[in-house]
């Protein structure tokens, strides 16, 4: 018999735990191509903020071994355009959207929460903490725990109780536990883990960067170990805040890693540039990783590479 | 037509001077196949480290096998070089077909097709298209060298004029490809421009074209990752005919524009006044904070080190040398 693959988010209960990742499906219509979307666990969208953005110059890729370096600066068409257009097309065919939002400033976030509450449909908010503070000389409010909470704290106040808010951490940060616990204090309901790192690429030829942005964040399988490491011990220090895994995704076992790691939940990213019909295969190859362990619910193996957790060791909210 | 991924049975992979023809069954993409679409692979097998997709034009497809799709490369990386030592009954990871595909005239035109290196392999199933509706066919096909200038038979077979130009003067006649094209253009009275090459060149011929007035369909050769408009990775700014600028995607709104309508000079910049830029509703956003607006055109350089280059031809003296 199959698994139940099965996962809670919030209120809502996805059909599968396998979702799309922010950034790499699109508005959801160019992954409806070549995937049911309604059978998708969840879509999170591309990072949503309050006006069009055109996002940074080409180049913008950089293939790397196993890897991928982006510095698309998150274009977008606005939040408005988002709620007239993306949002009602994938409700209309059956998906359940994470909306993940992206701000220059805390008021920016809490605004984009509010407009999304006004909202029918939002599954739940992933809050990408990975954007340029504009009040703090552009550091990205992710790589400091307090502004990550302040973010948080604000974005939350703003969301209507019942809608999940999720905190998107970046792992280029000395102790991810400590943000994760600064986001959680502030009210995340859960986390994802990781947004890319940032990378760098020159060509040797040009004898200068590759992408315009000279920067670019790296994903794609080069950074799976450091997305295990990171659900481990941010599931070791937190055991009952719900992580939605994500990094260097690209096949059944690399989510069963994720998992015994802590993630309960897994979004698959860059693969779906590789792969379109990644979201639905990973399923698939998933449903047999665990039924090749006679696991029943994918719930059991989350977290199961701890071993057991002493209960009084769990850091609580 | 919505594309497919399918898994493509190689049925041939040919050296053709400086590049290689394959040729797929792929029925499914076959059928739906208009020219100037094209089709992306995975490449490398199933442990690959290499994530980008290639993408390259559809050369031509054929009703043999239940349908077959060839596609023309030059083997300059790793993934290149890794589809040229592909062979009979190979399988490989094909999406297709994307894009949108060349307009095609109303009425009976004198179409000028013009294509640099592989790029040219496009213009050939257009040209069988727009013989259906009545068109005369020139063409003027370009390249560094006498095994760069590709499909030079087909076009004298089949077209009005052929002209052919090599930067080294091996074939044809030596200079720029748009050296030749203001003469062909009055002699042959070319009431349309179908193009693939080079951005530089698309320029060019963009701005001769615009002093005859005439229309341009050009068929823009940028680095894709994905295709399928996920990645937006492929980017240019692009006029609407509403007159707003936009950094629309080659992969979804391309790789086929009308000539006047991109922004040639801002290639690889964002401009001041694109829909959403800087200026226009506030700072950059992440990995670009500071440095939203670079200038120049240069540095379109690839994802990868095949710098693909499928969709147009040969990447500039250059830019390419990073090719390995």
């Amino acid at each position: 018999m199959p698994a139940d693959m099965r996962a809670r988010l919030g209120q809502a209960e996805l059909p599968n735990l396998v979702l799309a990742a922010a950034g790499c499906a699109g508005a959801g219509r160019e992954l409806a191509q070549f995937v049911d979307v309604a059978r998708v666990g969840a879509l999170i969208s591309k990072s949503i903020m309050a006006e069009p953005h055109t996002g940074n110059p080409a180049p913008r890729l950089a293939e790397t071994p196993s890897g991928m370096l982006n510095s698309v600066g998150l274009q977008g068409p606005g939040v408005d355009a988002f709620l007239q257009r993306d949002l009602p097309w994938l409700l209309s065919r059956g998906a359940r959207v994470v909306v993940s939002i992206a701000g220059q400033t805390i008021r920016e976030y809490a605004g984009l929460a509010a407009r999304l509450s006004d909202t029918a449909g939002v599954t739940a908010i992933e809050v990408n903490l990975s954007c340029p503070n504009a009040e703090d000389a552009g550091q990205l409010f992710a790589l400091d725990p307090q502004r990550a909470g302040s973010v948080i704290a604000a974005v939350r106040g703003s969301a209507r109780y019942d809608i999940p808010v999720f905190a998107k951490l970046s792992p280029d940060v000395t102790d991810i536990v400590a943000v994760a616990r600064a986001c959680v204090a502030a009210g995340a309901d859960g986390l994802s883990l990781i947004n890319t790192l940032l990378g760098m690429a020159i060509d040797p030829a040009t004898m200068r960067p590759v992408l315009a942005g000279k920067y670019g964040g790296l994903s794609g399988p080069a950074i799976r170990p450091v997305a295990v490491r990171c659900v481990w011990q941010v599931r070791a220090a937190f055991p009952d805040v719900p992580i939605i895994g994500a990094g260097g995704v690209r096949t059944g076992r690399d989510a069963l890693e994720l998992m015994l790691a802590g993630a309960s939940m897994i979004a698959v990213g860059t693969e779906i540039i590789h792969d379109p019909s990644a979201c639905s295969r990973v399923l698939k190859e998933l449903e047999e990783e665990l039924a090749s362990i006679g696991a029943d619910r994918a719930a059991d193996v989350v977290g199961q590479a701890h071993g057991r957790i002493p209960r009084g060791l769990a850091w609580r909210a | 037509m919505a594309p497919v991924q399918i898994r493509g049975t190689v049925l041939t992979v040919r050296r053709v001077d400086a590049y290689h023809a394959l040729t797929l069954v792929a029925p499914a993409i076959a059928t739906k196949f208009r020219p100037g679409q094209f089709i992306t692979v995975a490449v490398g097998g199933p442990e690959t480290s290499m994530l980008g997709r290639r993408a390259f034009a559809v050369h031509d497809v054929r009703p043999d096998h239940g349908g077959t799709v060839e596609f023309v490369f030059e083997a300059r990386g790793p993934g290149t070089r890794w589809l040229a030592a592909l062979r009979a009954r190979d399988t490989l990871d094909t999406v297709g077909p994307l894009g949108r595909p060349f307009p095609i005239p109303r009425d009976p035109s004198s179409c000028l097709l013009l294509g640099v290196g592989y790029g040219s392999a496009p213009l050939f199933a257009l040209a069988a298209r727009l013989r259906e509706r009545g068109c005369s066919i020139d063409y003027l096909l370009g390249g560094e060298s006498a095994d760069r200038v590709f499909g030079a038979l087909t076009a004298r077979r089949n077209g009005r004029s052929a002209a052919v130009v090599t930067t080294d003067g091996s074939f044809g006649a030596r200079g720029p490809v748009t050296g030749l094209m203001e003469q062909i253009i009055r002699e042959a009275r070319t009431d349309v421009i179908y193009a693939c090459a080079p951005v530089p060149v698309l320029r060019e011929v963009t701005a001769i074209a615009g002093r005859y007035d005439i229309p341009v369909q050009a068929s823009v050769d940028v680095p894709m990752a994905c295709g399928t408009g996920v990645c937006m990775g492929c980017v240019l700014p692009v006029t609407g005919t509403d007159g707003i600028t936009r950094i629309v995607r080659s992969c979804v709104d391309g790789p086929v524009f009308r000539g006047d309508l991109v922004r040639w000079d801002d290639m690889g910049t964002i401009p001041f006044d694109a829909l959403g830029a800087p200026g226009w509703a506030g700072p950059g956003g992440y990995g670009g904070a500071g440095s939203p607006s670079q200038g120049g055109s240069g540095g379109m350089g690839p994802p990868g080190r095949d710098s693909r280059g499928g969709l147009g031809g040969i990447v500039p003296p250059g830019q390419q040398s990073h090719a390995g």
